[in-house]
């Protein structure tokens, strides 16, 4: 195969416009697989690993450690030996031209932006991207998250299938009124949503307490889950970290919230300043506070998981499986354990609680798979 | 989130609370316009449009304009917050709050600690201040320094538009008298702000840049001046923290003690006249309490002990300039061109 191949900065997230690729894992002439982690790249959201989107020897790298450049700008080219030096040179031109030109254009354009729906009088907030046919993708966040916590899943997963990312009540854009707060009553929520959006059936994937909601969802209501993916999800076991729930509610300054966020994750340098601060702002906002609480009370009460669906697993009509990383500090990576045979399940060793951030091509590929099926 | 200016989000933060809570009242001169006359109603909103569209909403009783005798509206303000209103007046240019220091410093100021702790006073006093705005000497001072002298008083400075919704916002729920800092050459600054409504707690510093090599402390319009200073420099390979105080009473003193003592190298940027300023007390703090962790002496970057000049060149040279922060900057980190 004689095709040249390019490897671009990527857009993690609606408001990302330039990230710094802060080093190279790999040098020119190596050769690099897909999915393989082949640098680091840093916005100001977040730091993370990138993975390479494409097979093959790496011919050229075009941006250094420590440079920042805008989304889609060339980091490097990807083609096998037969290609000539000279014909990635004028390719590399060629492309540099129509990316400046690019860039010019797309200065005014806007993304898909956030809206809102209303559903049982109350506000949900939620993304939509991509247009694809059969039943489309609902991506549901955990406890103290919103839709941006799929930065890394939802744009990839749009590009076949039509997908929406929601905030819960009492969470990101959403009306902080939360109800009953428990799983039940957010389950209610998202089928509030779907009947909005006139979405019959949905493929859901959920993280964290969102993992709860799907699964309560896949077991109550079938007729209206295609599958279902629940990432180190709530509602199969009794553990829960309260340091790191209590710890969420409490920390109202950057210094005491960011080591708690940290806890999320099994490399903590992957929390940024801004990440923290973009917590803060939502802490801030009114109402939250007293939803916080509640959703606690409700979801987590006296310091354990309150709801436990794990007997009617075995009996569930839709797909499901679990994805878990077991470094997770926050929800036990053991709750993946003696699960029905029907339930599948894969764990990453070196991965935490946002499992989601951490491992996203895996489950970005795990999730898609699960969709294609039905 | 919606994109907003320094002046919308000042407004929604006012008619938020005023929605909220009916004892939020606003008053100054002209912030609506027209009052007893038969002329357009609401023609003003303040010398900067920032409470227009308030009248229509909330009607004369709550948007009240007054004659143009500070001494009287903030003492009247002062009043109704210790009578039970959560009043929040315009004082237009903080250089004419001199005639109604009494009314500030004696009374709203000392009303708790006079009463035994029984008493509140919940005004807010907003007020323009800086210089770049071509309005000579009487009009472009800070004096912020002058109102975080006085126990009593809180004094925040809002450095964006985020900043200045959740601070406003905090101002009119706090049961403190609040001298609210908005600098004139930041009304039409655009930032994301949130729809919905959010306070920002007095007291904690926002730290606006992460760096190695100095710390940059700075106040209101001057933390932009030192964000971008600080990105030219990161470039460079000179990384900075930058700390915004948000406001100067109460005073974040654990964070500047902390960001101070990371890099043993401070810069505290000030627009103030230079002595017994903001510059001048922080430094002071930080020599007292990390003297040790000091790599190099701090450098103060301010304005001269001079008046504002209404010469634009003059003027321009006058407030501190991003050159002379990244000088300074420069100079600590011992890190030349």
């Amino acid at each position: 195969m004689s095709e040249i191949q390019t490897i671009v900065m990527p857009k993690w997230g609606l408001a990302m416009q330039e990230g710094m690729l802060a080093a190279w894992h790999v040098e020119e002439g190596a050769t690099v697989s897909k999915g393989q982690e082949i640098a680091d790249i840093e916005t100001s959201k977040i730091a993370n690993a990138f993975e390479s989107p494409v097979s093959g020897k790496l011919r050229r790298i075009l941006v250094t450690g420590g440079e920042t450049v805008p989304v889609g700008a060339l980091l490097g080219v990807v083609a096998d030996e037969s290609v000539s030096d000279a014909e990635i040179g004028s390719f590399v031109d060629d492309f540099q031209a129509k990316f400046a030109e690019q860039l010019a254009a797309s200065a005014s354009e806007k993304g898909p932006e956030p809206e809102t729906v209303e559903v049982a009088g109350q506000r949900i907030r939620y993304l939509q991207i991509g247009d694809g046919a059969g039943a489309p993708i609902v991506l549901i966040h955990g406890y103290g998250g919103d839709l941006n916590n799929f930065l890394f899943n939802q744009p990839a997963l749009a590009e076949k299938h039509t997908t929406y990312a929601i905030d819960l009540p009492g969470h990101g854009g959403s009306s902080k009124d939360v109800g009953e707060a428990d799983i039940a009553s957010q389950a209610k929520t998202v089928l509030g949503f779907l009947d909005a959006k006139g979405i019959q059936k949905a493929h859901l994937a959920g993280h964290s307490m969102g993992g709860g909601v799907s699964l309560y969802l896949a077991t109550h209501h079938p007729d209206r889950v295609a599958s279902a993916t629940l990432l180190a999800p709530a509602g199969l076991g009794p553990d829960i970290s309260m340091e790191y729930i209590n710890g969420f509610i409490e920390a109202s300054r950057r210094k005491k919230l960011e080591p708690i966020l940290q806890m999320l994750v099994a490399k903590p340098e992957m929390v940024t300043g801004d990440m923290v601060e973009d917590v803060l702002k939502f802490k801030r906002l009114d109402g939250v506070d007293a939803a916080l609480k509640k959703v606690r009370d409700a979801v987590f009460a006296g310091g354990k998981q309150a709801l436990s669906l794990r007997d009617q697993l075995g009996s569930a009509k839709v797909p499901v499986q679990v994805i878990w990383g077991t470094q997770d500090k926050i929800v036990p990576a053991k709750h993946a354990e003696g699960l029905p045979g029907s339930v599948k399940v894969t764990t990453f060793d070196d991965a935490g609680h946002l499992i989601h951030m951490e491992k996203s091509a895996e489950v970005n590929q795990a999730i898609l798979a699960f969709a294609a099926a039905d | 989130m919606a994109k907003k200016s320094y002046r919308q989000a000042i407004s929604e933060a006012l008619r938020q609370e005023m929605e909220r809570d009916h004892r939020v009242i606003v008053l100054g001169e002209d912030i609506a316009g027209g009052a007893g006359g038969d002329a357009e109603q609401d023609a003003w909103g303040g010398p900067m449009g920032v409470t227009k569209g308030l009248l229509p909403l909330f009607g004369r009783e709550r948007v009240i304009d007054t004659p143009i005798t500070e001494s009287g509206f903030i003492g009247a303000a002062v009043g109704a917050a210790a009578t039970g209103l959560r009043p929040v007046a315009d004082l237009m240019f903080v250089d004419f709050m001199g005639v109604c220091f009494d009314q500030i410093f004696n009374q709203a100021a000392k009303f708790k600690y006079m009463f035994g702790g029984k008493a509140t006073t919940p005004v807010v006093i907003r007020t323009m201040y800086g210089a770049g705005f071509r309005a000579a000497s009487q009009h472009s001072q800070c004096l912020y320094n002058i109102f975080t002298h006085i126990p009593g008083l809180k004094v925040a400075l809002p450095s964006n538009p985020y900043e200045a919704k959740g601070l406003m916002i905090q101002a009119i729920r706090d049961d403190d008298p609040v001298i609210f800092f908005e600098h004139k050459a930041m009304y039409d600054m655009e930032g994301e702000v949130p729809d919905e409504s959010y306070a920002i707690p007095f007291g904690q510093a926002n730290v606006t840049r992460e760096g190695d090599d100095a710390t940059i402390i700075a106040f209101g319009r001057m933390v932009n001046f030192a964000n971008t200073v600080a990105d030219k420099l990161s470039k460079e390979g000179i990384t900075c923290t930058v700390v915004d105080p948000r406001t100067t009473s109460p005073l974040d003193t654990e964070t500047i003690l902390e960001t101070a003592a990371e890099t043993g190298r401070v810069v505290v940027v000030d627009e103030a006249h230079p002595r017994c300023n903001m510059a001048t007390d922080v430094s002071a703090l930080i020599c007292q309490e990390a003297f040790d962790k000091l790599k190099a002496p701090i450098k103060m970057v301010t304005a001269p002990h001079a008046p504002v000049p209404f010469s634009a060149a003059l003027e321009d040279l006058y407030i501190p300039s991003m050159d002379k922060i990244e000088a300074a900057v420069r100079s600590v980190t011992g890190k030349s061109h």
